[in-house]
């Protein structure tokens, strides 16, 4: 299985340095709170492209009073050398085997999946979070669909402009709806049979966790999934969307829908608790699928221990290590993660003046 | 900071919006000047100073030029009805570099993009148009990036001109590779495999 054998961390948030081997296993740190556990696994995050599991910016990341450009840098276990790495003012840049790379790049080297507590409210909160989640989920089956979702919103945004500005030039909207049109459809297709994969690997499964029943869905009509569907969407939607100033409908307003199979109970309507394990199956789920035919994706699971009590827990471990998967798993206590045994790397992070340490044992 | 007498700095601080360059190599390329003053500083001086007062836009297709027409437009024999659509005169450099196309070219100095406010006006669109009576075209080929920007701009040429046969250059380039950027051998490959838009 592909794994992070070194991980360099220089000048990011409260990393100053720190060079940390790994071994395959599951990783477990603790630490007190602000100890700079969540810093780290967000600095594996940007291993992918995007911006990382907490939605920085490279500015953010610049290790702070000094704000001098922060590098991220890790060894696979292939040998394989991965950067990324921003100079004060400069948006973040990607290495991969020494040379330079566009960050969409970096998707066709690691899979990686994460579940971060900001994702607690997602199937409560709006749209866009859940929507984020399913296109993360399709990027990682098919790394291109990064590519889909950049040049949609790329083209979008271009529409939108026009529709605010009230231009009224027939040939640039369809220039623009074509480009659209053509990525919108693939990202629909992608979004379908994620939801397939999905499905089809919890069912598959023996997991201690709920099932849940996805479908997309769509606030209006339903945009077809075609690319002449969508082009005939955005053509018809033209003066709607003028007089909004915005593009109304289309892919970019799809939205996930989560069922409890189980209990027929829709996802907004459980517990807490009970969401966090849809959570949790939805990540192992999509790990498996991907397990099912390449490596095991790396997990990243902020805090995730802390919501379970000591079966459940025992349960995800006992399922993680079964996936082959390197999961790095966050917690204040080092009695979190007990249940792991020899399964696990072990390492306790600390906090000296704004300064983040890791101890290993 | 201090970076010697004020003309320095001044010198510095317009080097240092050059592409490519910072504030950093800035101040080694000055100092570097400064110190060949003859071997470099006045011919380069000069050398600017000349290209400042002689060049400008061709008035037929926006190569650089230091008459009106520069020499392909000047040149009777480029006139094949073939012309070719490229963003910016670096690609109009690499295409005849190649020296794989024989007609004239179009520069549009830029792509369309209304978020950075550049339209068909903005490209001499219209202009482009034009030529096409006047110049008895037959083939217009798209050399665009394969970007949104030149995406959607290679759409609109050929909504503009149904008329006539458009095509763009084969799109087999890795991601993000502007013509400027390929190889000769690359552009005659992308050249013979055109296709219609
Ligand atoms: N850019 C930065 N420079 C320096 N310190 C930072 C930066 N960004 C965040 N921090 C510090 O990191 C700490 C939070 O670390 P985090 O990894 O979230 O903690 P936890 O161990 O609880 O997950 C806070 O004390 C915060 O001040
Ligand atoms: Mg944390
Ligand atoms: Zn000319």
């Amino acid at each position: 299985m592909p794994h992070l054998s070194t991980l360099t961390l220089s000048h990011f948030r409260s990393w100053r340095r720190a060079q940390l081997p790994f071994d395959g296993r599951i990783v477990a740190i603790h630490g007190a709170n602000g100890a700079g556990k969540t810093n780290l696994i967000e600095a594996i995050s940007l291993l992918s492209p995007g911006r990382g599991l907490r939605r920085g910016s490279a500015e953010e990341f610049a290790r702070r009073p000094e704000a001098l450009g922060w590098k991220i840098a890790a060894e696979l276990d292939s040998g394989q050398e991965l950067e990324t790495s921003a100079e004060p003012g400069a948006s973040r840049a990607v290495r991969i085997g020494g040379k330079a790379a566009p960050q969409v790049a970096l998707a066709s080297e690691l899979r990686m999946l994460w579940l971060v507590p900001s994702m607690d409210r997602l199937f409560i909160e709006g749209a866009e979070g859940r929507r984020r989640f399913l296109d993360r989920a399709a990027m990682s089956f098919e790394p291109a669909h990064a590519e889909a979702t950049l040049a949609y919103d790329k083209a979008m945004r271009e529409r939108n402009r026009l529709l605010k500005d009230m231009v009224r030039d027939a040939h640039w909207y369809e220039a623009l709806e074509g480009q659209m049109a053509a990525a919108g459809a693939r990202i629909q297709a992608g979004r379908a049979r994620t939801i397939s994969a999905l499905m089809a690997a919890q069912n598959a499964a023996e997991t201690a966790f709920p099932a849940a029943t996805l479908s997309l869905i769509h606030p209006e009509a339903g945009p077809q999934g075609s690319d002449e569907g969508l082009r005939r969407l955005f053509a018809e939607g033209r003066r709607r969307d003028m007089a909004a100033g915005r593009t109304l409908d289309g892919p970019h307003r799809a939205d996930l829908a989560a069922i409890w199979a189980e209990k027929a109970m829709p996802a907004a309507d459980c517990s807490t608790g009970e969401q966090k394990a849809l959570l949790i199956s939805l990540i192992l789920a999509n790990a498996r699928a991907l397990a099912a035919d390449g490596p095991a994706p790396l997990l990243l699971l902020d805090e995730v221990a802390a919501h379970l009590d000591a079966a459940r827990r025992a349960a995800l471990y006992d399922e993680i290590h079964a996936l082959g998967a390197q999961a790095f798993l966050t917690g204040t206590g080092p009695e979190l993660f007990d249940e792991l045994g020899e399964r696990a790397l072990r390492l306790q992070i600390t906090e000296e003046e704004g300064e983040s340490h890791a101890h290993r044992h | 900071m201090a970076d010697g007498p004020e003309e320095i700095g001044r010198l510095i601080g317009l080097m240092a919006r050059l592409p490519g360059m910072g504030p950093r190599s800035a101040r080694r390329a000055v100092l570097h000047l400064v110190k060949k003053r003859s071997q470099v500083l006045l011919p380069l001086a000069e050398a600017m100073k000349a290209v400042g007062e002689s060049v400008r836009p061709c008035v037929a297709c926006g190569n650089l030029a230091t008459s009106d027409l520069c020499p392909i437009c000047a040149n009777p024999k480029r006139a094949t009805g073939t012309l070719c659509v490229v963003a910016d005169v670096a690609d109009l450099w690499a295409m005849e570099r190649s020296q794989a196309f024989q007609g004239r070219y179009h520069v549009l100095g830029g792509l369309l993009s209304a978020l950075d406010a550049i339209g068909p006006d903005e490209l001499g669109i219209p202009k482009l148009v034009a030529r096409v009576t006047e110049e008895e075209l037959t083939e217009i080929i798209l050399a665009l990036p394969a970007t949104i920007d030149g995406q959607t701009t290679a759409h609109y040429i050929a909504d503009a001109l149904p008329e006539l046969n458009v095509t763009s250059l084969a799109q087999g380039v890795p991601i993000g590779g502007e013509l400027d950027f390929l190889d000769d051998g690359t552009i005659s490959a992308a050249l013979r495999a055109r296709a219609r838009v």
